[in-house]
């Protein structure tokens, strides 16, 4: 394997186990301060439990979020000395501010895991509202790196091809900052919001009817609901973020070739980057234009029209983009289907084994975008301006890193899990009194 | 002051607090390896109950480090991370399984396998702070070097396999028990305090050997540093230090633990910041100082402000955190 295909790997790879922790540490503590918000209001003591097994599930996946974003932390450089060498200076502070914020969220979550019987209750919800609340910040203010990357502003070229006149807050005024922030936000709370609704699906279903299963899942829906709608206005500002300033990323993930006017859209399909065509796909006349601009009729590029050595790789990103809409779109069928019969007060069975079947869908569909944001954003690691290619480390030995930490998050991954299920499923519940 | 000056202060400062907090939470993880004795679980009950809530905050000052680096001295974290390579990796490895470790074998989970990650978290905390000493020799003894962006490694041995390096891991496992113990001290009654008393006695004992041993070595192997060390700008604060370090002992024997605690944190505070003089103007000894890896003036200016803001949010949270956890109650 050549270092830079090895490079990529240990990339995606740190970067794929680190989503998971990363979209956990924010949407897990909206879900606890939920439930025990519940529980200052009623009093029922089954919101407390609810609050305390998030909390303790919060505390594995944060700890392990904690390690891997150290590890990204030194593999921007280890991986890519070239890039941060290039703009360190200039994606840097976005990484300062993310840092501040995460510093807060665990300052606090130490307070609120280890705090349930040194602070009040008041208190102790109090202190888990600054966790909440970081851990949103340190997901925005981090996606401002990769917004830049996407879109670079605010810098000159000097004759050397390096960065003068920075604007030490350019990553904050990349037209992709806006998009990138609310759509990967929404992602987070939709993947961990369905992945819950999943574990008390499974646990009404295996006959546990009481009211900690009902109320874990309600509460987790309620959130995953919410957010899955936001995300469709969402999703269509980033399709024509995309259109606007990323051409070729939008023309790969839609498996448009050729530029043409009232473009239609491509579901499925299996696009062949070599002779243009793609196979089995379904065609919704001019939905692309209506979806890029707002206009049925409006102009869209094509990959043809993108030099073979800066377009990206079409297949890959086209599949990953469909999966990850589709995903979407299923879930928020679940999301509407679970409302639906709950008012009608009644939850049939088919209903929590498609709440069981969903559970990974949000998840899936949180990394499947980001391969569309960043195979798409290829061969470029920053837009336009250095490529991938470029970035990679001198040394030889990537191959043999990424062996490493295959095996080091192969390991962890299967022991979390392992951990989460038991904590999921670990002992009847008592009874609310 | 430069604005470069002031930002690698604030990185010392940085490094400073990583040592003295998270250094001794390696320090716990340490003493859970060697707990032994009548009290054994009870050792490593106060160990766990110390770091619980403290470690991951304490952790976040080594990313507060690294991302100062890469954000004010980006050729610098670039020239680090192609010549450090496999070090900066077995560092992650080593932080990885300790936190993972610490965590599922914690009481969050409580279940059968816990046995086993006790170990894993022992050895990984023992491993990664010898690593990060040796990091912290490969910058200062010379053998990383820079030409025009590029690093030049010599020889076959990594640079950070010099015996200077050694040296300083073996130091910085050393100083992790030391403060690990001492605090300890102050957060245990009875016999358990006198176990962790005569462990800080140990370490302390091994930190005044080692550092005897090292000596010679700098003097022979780094001339350059050695004179750092001794120079005007240095010396004091070393000085200052060692007499940190022997007050700090002589608390322990006369069981004033308060006054150990406190002495050990100003001691591991000036011999860092001794070594941060010595090694001053530069951040990879001779090839780059801080004036060539400096970013932009934007972005420094950018750091000096933001620090200050940041600060003032973190350091009321700190204090509420270590108020709700480490208050003696006595």
């Amino acid at each position: 394997m050549d270092v830079l295909s090895a490079a990529r790997a240990q990339m995606a790879l740190t970067l794929g186990f680190h989503m998971v922790l990363a979209a956990s540490g924010i949407a897990m503590p909206l879900l606890m301060l939920m439930a025990e918000g519940l529980w200052l209001r009623t009093g029922r003591p089954h919101y407390r439990y609810l609050a305390r097994q998030w909390a303790k599930a919060t505390g594995l996946l944060f700890a392990l979020g904690a390690v891997s974003g150290t590890a990204l932390s030194f593999e921007l450089g280890l991986l890519w000395p070239r890039l941060m060498a290039f703009a360190g200076s200039i994606v840097g502070p976005a990484f300062a501010l993310e840092g501040f914020a995460f510093f807060v969220e665990a300052i606090f979550l130490g307070l609120y895991l280890y705090g349930w019987e040194r602070l009040s209750p008041l208190a102790h919800w109090l202190v888990g509202i600054p966790v909440a609340l970081s851990g949103l910040a340190s997901g925005v203010l981090v996606c401002a790196v990769n917004a830049w990357m996407q879109a670079p502003v605010g810098f000159e070229l000097d004759g050397s091809g390096r960065l003068t006149n920075i604007d030490p807050l350019a990553t904050f005024r990349s037209p992709f900052w806006l998009p990138i922030a609310i759509h990967s936000s929404l992602s987070c709370y939709i993947a961990v919001g369905f992945a819950a609704a999943g574990v008390y699906a499974t646990g009404m279903l295996r006959g546990r009817q009481d009211a900690y299963h009902r109320s874990g899942l309600t509460i987790a829906m309620t959130l995953a609901t919410v957010t899955a709608l936001l995300q469709l206005v969402s999703g269509d500002f980033s399709a024509r973020m995309a259109a606007r300033y990323q051409p070729a990323k939008l023309a790969a993930a839609e498996a448009l070739f050729d530029t043409q006017a009232g473009a239609p859209l491509v579901v499925g399909g299996i696009p062949d980057g070599d002779s243009g065509e793609v196979r089995f796909g379904i065609e919704i006349p001019r939905g692309l234009s209506l979806l890029a601009a707002h206009d049925p009729d409006a102009s869209v590029k094509g990959l043809n029209d993108f030099p073979p050595d800066q377009r990206p790789n079409v297949l890959t990103t086209h599949l990953a983009f469909q999966v990850m809409v589709g995903c979407g779109f299923t879930l928020i069928a679940l999301g509407l289907w679970f409302w639906w019969a709950r008012l009608r007060g009644s939850e049939h069975r088919w209903l929590l084994r498609a709440l069981v079947a969903g559970a990974p869908l949000g998840f899936i569909a949180l990394e499947a975008g980001w391969v569309v944001t960043e195979l798409g954003r290829q061969p470029w690691t920053v837009y336009g301006l250095m490529r991938t290619a470029d970035a990679v480390t001198p040394v030889a030995d990537v191959p043999g890193s990424l062996l490493l930490f295959t095996a080091l998050y192969l390991g962890l991954g299967v022991v979390l899990v392992v951990l989460l299920l038991r904590l999921a499923h670990g002992r009847k519940v008592k009874e609310e009194g | 002051m430069p604005l470069e000056d002031l930002v690698a202060a604030a990185g010392l400062a940085g490094v400073i607090l990583y040592g003295v907090l998270g250094g001794a939470d390696f320090g716990g993880g340490i003493w859970d390896l060697f707990a032994g004795g009548p009290r054994r679980d009870e050792q490593r009950a106060a160990i766990a109950r110390a770091m619980g809530p403290v470690w991951e905050a304490n952790h976040v000052w080594l990313i507060f480090v690294i991302v100062l680096l890469f954000t004010a001295f980006p050729a610098a974290f670039a020239a680090l991370s192609v010549g450090l390579f496999g070090l900066f990796h077995l560092v992650l490895l080593g932080v990885s399984l300790r936190g993972a470790a610490f965590v599922f074998r914690g009481p969050q989970v409580a279940h059968r396998g816990a046995g086993r990650w006790g170990t894993v978290f022992g050895v990984a905390s023992v491993i990664t702070p010898v690593l990060l000493g040796m990091a912290v020799g490969a910058v200062s003894a010379g053998s990383l070097r820079v030409h025009e962006g590029h690093v030049q490694v010599a020889g076959v041995v990594p640079p950070w396999l010099a015996p200077v390096s050694l040296a300083i891991g073996g130091l910085a496992l050393t100083l992790c028990a030391y403060l690990a113990a001492v605090y300890l001290t102050v957060e245990s009654q009875g016999e358990l305090r006198d176990d962790f008393r005569r462990r800080a006695l140990f370490a302390g004992t091994a930190v005044v050997g080692l550092a005897a041993l090292a000596l010679p070595l700098l003097k022979l192997e780094t001339p350059h540093l050695w004179h750092g060390l001794l120079g005007l700008r240095a010396a004091p604060v070393l000085v200052a230090g060692v007499a940190s370090a022997l007050l700090s002992g002589w608390a322990l024997l006369r069981r004033r633990f308060r006054l150990a605690r406190a002495a050990a944190i100003v001691q591991v505070s000036l011999l860092l910041s001794g070594w941060g003089l010595a090694q001053y103007p530069y951040l990879i000894y001779p090839d780059m100082t801080l004036q060539d890896a400096a970013a932009p003036d934007p972005t420094l200016r950018f750091v000096v402000y933001s620090l200050p803001i940041g600060l003032g949010l973190l350091v009321p949270s700190l204090w509420l955190l270590f108020r709700v956890f480490k208050r003696v109650e006595s």
